[in-house]
Formats: structure tokens, C-alpha cells, sequence
């Protein structure tokens, strides 16, 4: 209880300050439409690239001024929820897509109505509309590639990773990798529901039927799926579990040299440029049956309650496809813009390493969209908490993705 | 003082205690009566907070009959009391050891105190990420010294078995300086009368220990206990840190299950009845000790 009211006057107060030191910045403006605007995306490094983009918007748009606030991921959806029950939301704000659902399903966004939506890329627009009504625009997005060592391929002395491959042949060079030294090992993939549900795609498998109406967690797919991510743990080991790892990050393992493949975000290239003294490079992760491959994206939506949503959709729109907001958003390494215009997108390809970063443009040809669902974090947790158990060998993953199905039915119920 | 006086001074005091006075009422007090009736509805923590949606979501008592009717809650009340059980008599021995070291006049002492303090002023994200490592497998030096004395320490916070011992563990350590602090300044209030008249007597430091120190330490050994035991009730922010309540639920404490429920489930009334629950629970144990205590608790005077 004390730390909920914590919680409370933490966001109060934060929001205060906030207004506070947003209202002396606008003071000297007239007479023109003046909103707020709160993100969680800028803050570690890109709030300067987010206020150069504004003072473009501002030229553009002289009558619109926008307080931007910018608050770290860590505070940021305990503080939007309470602001939002408060009532003191700001005009516009990002969601990411775990959020985006529940806060579209509980009347807290405005619908979008007259959206230019033509230079948009189409499947991550789509990830923003309800039941044909659109919420949010894509403020950018992200996907993940099989990011491999080089050096350890060579040394196993097997051919490089392509966007051909499937998990067999993933997992054969894990092995060649992981007999190379007691400490280096094959692959790293989390065992987590947030992987797992692109991996059952990539088996044939999904957590939702089709009309999202029932869970089809324990499907055979789906097991055949468990089965891959857990057994390269337990059984054959190329992939190293919680006790070798101890304690260690997953990019740090990678940096080291002593990790072969990861499948992860392309938001890893700057780090790993940075931090890697071997050869690295990447491609289309691995599938099965068919291609799949993640698609993170982070919504900018407008409050349900703003008086001035007219402004406050003309900036994210603005923000989100505009070709002057993309070209400074992959000018400063930031992310890519969800756009359509393949032009603006040519200059995220010159920069290397990777030498192949056209892989991150293949793979946007089998993006699966997470199964959101009003109950996203508890399905996510549940489901996630079945598979640890597995992977620490005290269930069978049959029976962790039963258990987990027979959870989620019982917890949640679907519209 | 006369009546009078005494209501003047309680005029002339309001404007000094406003300023804390409202701060409490706002950032305490009426969340807590708010915290009430949203615990008696279904809200979602995102719906606009005002009276129509409390009367349109209200549910009665069912939050309270659905947490207690639920193995979870049972669990991780389980939990709770085995962190409890290890936790305070290890605190409690380990902040008595200090306070009489530090209750020696030697050269130097002061340095002594300020450093068994240090982590009691540590914020616990920066210790919960010490400990992380310090716990870590293969590569933590807690490990890499029981490795020393022929032991094979275990991944602790990936065991679930060890994993609450480790936290129990970290937390000792964080908090034995602050109650140290609290059984030194009993030990210093003890009248050296005693251990003259004692040592006259002919009686050894043990014995003046059981029956001066010990005895007249109990005011001091009651508040500590007090304070542990709810601060064990509310034990979060390790837990979050070290763990995030794994592996598999093995550290799955209140606190965490009302935080993960009202922000990320967004079901913020079974929240609020979850935190009720836990302070009918700290209150009735707070009223058995303060009960208790006369069996055991001796004033001087």
C-alpha cells in the first residue's frame, strides 16, 4: 500500500514539474494552439533529435507549439496510467504496442478520422486499427535479424548463416560453434512469450485463433515450437541456460566473442558496432515451416479527451511520415520511420557494419504482429512463466504449454 | 498554561503545520480512504476516477473473496513468512553483534559506525545490482569464496530454492546497520552502575550480558522487531530488482503482486483489496506484539 501511494505522488509530482517547466519555455507565444506531447522513445540519447525535429514542425507549423515531455520507459506507463485516470493526460502521447490495446479497448484514445495515411507502411499502420477504426500512427518500428559472429563461424569452419536457413540447419551450426570451447556457445534466443510467439509462427503455430475469439496455445505447432527453444538448453546445450549464464546479459555473452547467433533487435547494431572486435553481420533469422520474423512498434496516439486534436494529430502525423521527421530520425541512428518511401530508406542501407543490412528490409516480408489482447501482460506472464519452468527441466514443454492454455483460459476471457 | 493560552498556541501553531499538514491529507490520507472503495470495485486503473465509475464498476466484497479463495494469494503469503522467518532473527543477531562492537570506546569507532551505516543510505536499486553480482554463479565473489572452504555455492537467484535465502540475505545486510543503530543507542542509555555493581559481584561478561544487558535492551529489541516485521510485510523493491518475483514465482511477495495487478494487469480494485488485505494483517500481528510485549519488554524505572 505505501508503495502504490509512492507511486502516486511520484507521478504527481513528476507531471507538476513538468507542467512547471513547460509553461515558462511558452510563455512569450500568442495566440496560438499550444499542446503537450509525452514519449518514452527520446530519452537515453535522442531527446536533442526530437526537439530538432520539432523546431522543423514549428517552422512548418508556426501556430502550433508543442511541450514535448520525455520520460524514461522505466516510469513511464505507471505515470500515463495514473494521468490518464486523472485525467491530466497530455494532448498526445506513445504507446508501445503491449499498451496500445488496452488503452484503445478502455476509451482512452481518439480516433483518428480524415488520416492522411499514404506514406505509411501498410502492416504497421494496420497494428494501430480496432475493428476498422484507427488509434495510433506507427511513430517508428523495428524487427529482428540473426545477428552472427563471424569469426566463431569461421573457426567451426562452416559456411555463414542465410536467409534460406531453417532451424535445422540454425541448430547444426550451433553445435559446431558450441564444441569449439567449453565456454563459447551455439545460439542465445530468451525463452519468453514475447519470442516465442514468433517462433510458433515460424513453426505453422499462434497463440489466438484466427478471430482472436480462443486460445490455441497447446497446439502441436506450438509444441513442436516449445520443444526447439527448450531443448537446445537442456539437451544439447548450444544454447547456455540460467546457471552458465549467470547473471550475464545476453548482448554482453554476443561482445564477448563467445556467442555464435542471436536472434535480436536491430536497435543492437550501434552497441555491437561499437562494442565487437570480431566480424559480425546479419541476415533473416531462421524459420520452419515459413518465415517469420518480430515487428515492434511504438504507436503515437492522441487522447480521447484533448480539445485541440486537430494540432495534436497534425504533429504525430507529422512526427510519424513526415520525409523531414524520417530523414533526421535515420540521419541520427535513432530507428526507422514506418514508411512507405523506399528513397528516404535508402540512406539507413549505406551505414556498416552490417554489410548486409538489406536483411533488415527482407525481413520486413514476414513481420508477424503480436497477438495483442486486452489482457497482453497477463497472457505474456503466464504464458512465459510455463516455459521457465521447462526450460529448467521440471516440466515437459507439452505440458507447460497445456498448463499455460488451461491458465490463460481460466484468467482471461477473450471479446 | 491557561485554556486560553493554550488555544492561542494551537492557532498561532496551524500555519506552521499546514504546509505538511495538507501534503499529508493529499499524498496520504485520501488516497488511503479512496483505496477503500476502489478495492470494493472492478476499475481498471485507466477509466476516469470519480464517483459514477466506482458505483458503475462496484463488485462488493468479490475481490477480497476471490484473493482469498485463490491458491496464489496463500503462496505468496507463504513466502512472505519464510522471508520472515529467516529474516529477522538473522537481522536481529547480526544488528546486536554491532551494537556492542560499537558500543567499545576505542580510537576510531565513529569511522566504525558511519561504515555499517553506509548501506542503510544506499538506495536499494544500486544495492539489489551489487548483489546481483556479488551473487552471480560463476562469476560472483560470494561464490568464488565459499569455493575457498571446499564449497560449491549455488545460482542463487536462479534456484528456487536459494533464491529467497540470497534476498533474505542482501537485505540483512542492507538493513543491519539501521537497527545496529537503534540496540546502540538502547545499549548507551543502560546505566554503568549496573556492570560496576555486577563486576563487584564477581559476575563474567557473559553473565552481566543475559542478565543487565539483554534485559534492558528489550524497549529497543521491541521497536526493532516492530519495524522489521512490518518492513518484512512490505518487502518490494529487492525482490523487483534481484528476481522480478522468479525464478517460477519463488519470490512472489505482496507487495510485488499488488504493483504487477494494478499496473500491469491493469485491475486496479483486486489491487487495492490485495493491499488491504496486507494491512489487516500487519495491523493484527503490530496489535499481538504490542500485546505481547508485557511478558517481556522491561522499562527502567
Amino acid at each position: 500500500m505505501k508503495e502504490m501511494k509512492q507511486w502516486k505522488a511520484m507521478a504527481a509530482g513528476t507531471a507538476m514539474a513538468a507542467v512547471l517547466a513547460a509553461g515558462t519555455m511558452t510563455a512569450a507565444a500568442e495566440e496560438e494552439v499550444t499542446i503537450t506531447y509525452a514519449n518514452f522513445n527520446a530519452s537515453g540519447g535522442q531527446e536533442e533529435t526530437l526537439e530538432a525535429m520539432y523546431e522543423a514542425f514549428h517552422e512548418e507549423y508556426p501556430n502550433i507549439t508543442v511541450e514535448i515531455e520525455t520520460i524514461g520507459f522505466d516510469d513511464y506507463f505507471t505515470q500515463m496510467q495514473t494521468r490518464v485516470a486523472g485525467g491530466t493526460a497530455p494532448d498526445c502521447y506513445e504507446l508501445n504496442i503491449e499498451n496500445f490495446a488496452a488503452y484503445a479497448n478502455k476509451g482512452a484514445l481518439a480516433p483518428l478520422d480524415d488520416l492522411d495515411a499514404s506514406g505509411y507502411n501498410e502492416t504497421a499502420l494496420s497494428a494501430f486499427n480496432v475493428d476498422g477504426t484507427q488509434y495510433g500512427v506507427p511513430g517508428n518500428f523495428s524487427n529482428v535479424v540473426l545477428i552472427y559472429n563471424k569469426d566463431l563461424f569461421d573457426q567451426a569452419g562452416i559456411d555463414y548463416p542465410t536467409d534460406e536457413w531453417t532451424w535445422e540447419d540454425a541448430l547444426s551450426a550451433a553445435e559446431a560453434i558450441r564444441a569449439l570451447d567449453e565456454n563459447t556457445y551455439g545460439i542465445y534466443q530468451p525463452v519468453t512469450f514475447n519470442e516465442f510467439f514468433k517462433v510458433a509462427a515460424q513453426f505453422g503455430g499462434s497463440i489466438l485463433n484466427e478471430d482472436k475469439t480462443e486460445f490455441t496455445i497447446n497446439s502441436e505447432e506450438n509444441v513442436a515450437a516449445a520443444e526447439m527453444m527448450i531443448s537446445k538448453i537442456t539437451d544439447s546445450n548450444v544454447q547456455p541456460n540460467d546457471e552458465q549464464m549467470s547473471g550475464m546479459g545476453d548482448w554482453d555473452l554476443f561482445q564477448s566473442g563467445r556467442l555464435g547467433m542471436i536472434p535480436t533487435g536491430i536497435w543492437a547494431f550501434s552497441t555491437f558496432a561499437e562494442g565487437c572486435d570480431f566480424e559480425w553481420d546479419i541476415c533473416v533469422e531462421p524459420g520452419q515451416t515459413q518465415k517469420a520474423t518480430h515487428f515492434f512498434s511504438n504507436a503515437l496516439v492522441v487522447n480521447a479527451d484533448t480539445e485541440k486534436k486537430e494540432a495534436a494529430q497534425c504533429w504525430i502525423n507529422w512526427l510519424a511520415s513526415s520525409e523531414t521527421a524520417a530523414k533526421m530520425r535515420i540521419d541520427a541512428g535513432w530507428d526507422l520511420p514506418a514508411i512507405s518511401n523506399e528513397e528516404v530508406l535508402s540512406s539507413y542501407l549505406e551505414m556498416t557494419p552490417p554489410q548486409n543490412r538489406q536483411a533488415v528490409f527482407d525481413s520486413l516480408d514476414y513481420l508477424e504482429v503480436a497477438p495483442v489482447i486486452e489482457d497482453y501482460a497477463l497472457m505474456s506472464d503466464i504464458i512465459t512463466g510455463k516455459l521457465a519452468e521447462a526450460a529448467s527441466g521440471k516440466i515437459t514443454p507439452q505440458e507447460a504449454l497445456d498448463a499455460a492454455q488451461s491458465e490463460c483460459e481460466a484468467q482471461i476471457t477473450l471479446q | 498554561m491557561s485554556k486560553k493560552k493554550k488555544q492561542q498556541a494551537l492557532i498561532r501553531s496551524v500555519p506552521f503545520m499546514l504546509p505538511s499538514f495538507v501534503g499529508m491529507i493529499i499524498f496520504s490520507l485520501l488516497p488511503i480512504v479512496i483505496s477503500i472503495f476502489i478495492s470494493l470495485t472492478d476499475w481498471n486503473g485507466l477509466d476516469k476516477l470519480n464517483l459514477n465509475t466506482l458505483s458503475q464498476h462496484f463488485v462488493g466484497l468479490e475481490n477480497y473473496i476471490n484473493i482469498l479463495t485463490t491458491s496464489e494469494f496463500w503462496k505468496v503469503l507463504g513466502h512472505t513468512l519464510y522471508y520472515i522467518v529467516l529474516y529477522i532473527p538473522l537481522v536481529f543477531l547480526a544488528s546486536l553483534g554491532i551494537a556492542v562492537i560499537l558500543n567499545k570506546n576505542m580510537k576510531g569507532i565513529t569511522a566504525f559506525r558511519v561504515m555499517y551505516y553506509i548501506p542503510v543510505l544506499t538506495s536499494w536499486v544500486a544495492a539489489s545490482l551489487i548483489w546481483k553480482w556479488v551473487l552471480s554463479p560463476q562469476y560472483g565473489i560470494f561464490n568464488q569464496l565459499l569455493s575457498y572452504i571446499g564449497v560449491r555455492g549455488p545460482s542463487w537467484l536462479t534456484s528456487e530454492v536459494w533464491a529467497m535465502p540470497a534476498i533474505v540475505l542482501a537485505s540483512v545486510w542492507k538493513d543491519m546497520g539501521f537497527f545496529g543503530l537503534f540496540l546502540l543507542s538502547g545499549l548507551k542509555m543502560i546505566d554503568t552502575t549496573y556492570y560496576e555493581a555486577a563486576r563487584v559481584d564477581g559476575a563474567g561478561k557473559i553473565r552481566q550480558f543475559f542478565s543487565i544487558t539483554l534485559p534492558l535492551l528489550t524497549p529497543s529489541i521491541f521497536f526493532c522487531m516492530i519495524m522489521s516485521l512490518i518492513n518484512a510485510f512490505q518487502l518490494f523493491p529487492q525482490v523487483m530488482i534481484m528476481t522480478e518475483g522468479g525464478p517460477n514465482g519463488a519470490t512472489q511477495v505482496m507487495v510485488e503482486r499488488i504493483y504487477t495487478y494494478g499496473f500491469k494487469y491493469f485491475k486496479m480494485g483486486y489491487a487495492s483489496a490485495y493491499s488491504w488485505l496486507l494491512f489487516v494483517i500487519i495491523f493484527v500481528l503490530t496489535v499481538i506484539q504490542m500485546k505481547g510485549q508485557k511478558g517481556w519488554v522491561h522499562y527502567e524505572s
